[in-house]
């Protein structure tokens, strides 16, 4: 499915002015320059500050992450100044990127994290994953049986790989990109269709109806 | 939530969701209209749809919307 950008009707003086100062040459591009990267190191630690308490990091190495998305995404908007097209103000174009190179980061950091387990496969973790209480096992045993059978005969290899690797082990999916050589926009679609196969064959089996899972 | 609803809701696809490549292309867009207060699910549908989906693009479009929310405030 398609979804058009609006473009804006007009575009403010400011986000006007950005992509001229930072395509000329001379002191107005140096001065334009050092004002972008302020804004996206200001951006980037604000990120890596929100996002800091889920993350294995600490205060000086989140701030060494915030330094270099902001400088990797100040490389990334100057080459492709001639991208921006006026749809949001200038900043705000400016701001996606450096959340990009932020996530890029965090995704790279538990890549190289030895915890990061991406194959094995401890099917015990599945009802702890979803949050199923382990006193009521016995409602909820036979479905999950159902859905690794499913997850074993329904997916193909790759579609199997990123479900253990995201659902049983809790590998980030920006970790996942990195390790297949994969873009996030695949690994997702990938997953999506494996959802979509889970469902079904789980419907199939009785154990979902069109309101949901039902515990017949 | 129990892990029935959790199990319905990652098993639940929606046949709008755009997929992470147009979501993250429209993402600043989407950003700046939602944090004007405009009826961004209305107006992008499938991206709304894709946001509930996929966590890693939701939570940059939460970074996106502090990032510009900070700059109005």
């Amino acid at each position: 499915m398609t979804e058009h950008i609006a473009v804006a009707a007009g575009l403010d003086a400011e986000s006007a002015d950005w992509p001229r100062a930072l395509a000329c040459t001379g002191p107005r591009r140096e001065e334009a320059l050092a004002r972008l990267h302020e804004m996206l190191v200001r951006v980037a630690r604000g990120e890596v500050a929100r996002r800091g308490p889920r993350l294995r990091l600490t205060g000086p190495e989140l701030d060494d992450l915030a330094y270099q998305a902001a400088a990797d995404a100040l490389v990334a908007i100057i080459s492709k100044l001639g991208q921006f097209r006026g749809e949001s103000r200038f900043t705000t174009w400016t701001y996606k990127f450096v959340i990009f190179e932020v996530s890029a980061k965090i995704g790279r950091h538990f890549w190289r994290h030895p915890d990061v387990r991406l194959d094995a496969e401890d099917w015990e973790r599945l009802p702890d994953r979803f949050g199923f209480d382990p006193a009521q096992e016995a409602e909820w045993r036979d479905l999950l049986a159902a859905l690794q059978r499913a997850v074993t005969e329904e997916l193909t290899a790759r579609q199997r790989r990123i479900f253990v690797a995201i659902v049983l082990n809790n590998v980030p999916l920006d970790t996942l990109v990195i390790e297949l050589g994969s873009s996030r926009n695949a690994i997702y679609k990938t997953l999506f269709d494996a959802r979509r196969k889970l469902r079904a064959a789980l419907a199939a089996d009785g154990y979902m109806g069109d309101d949901g899972l039902g515990r017949s | 939530m129990n892990g029935w609803s959790a199990l319905d809701r990652f098993l639940r696809t929606d046949p709008r969701d755009v997929g992470c490549a147009q979501a993250m292309e429209i993402l600043h867009v989407y950003a700046e209209l939602a944090a004007a207060g405009a009826p961004v699910d209305e107006r992008y549908p499938g991206v709304g749809a894709h946001l509930r989906a996929c966590g890693p693009c939701a939570e940059d479009f939460e970074g996106l919307l502090a990032a510009v929310r900070g700059e109005a405030g």
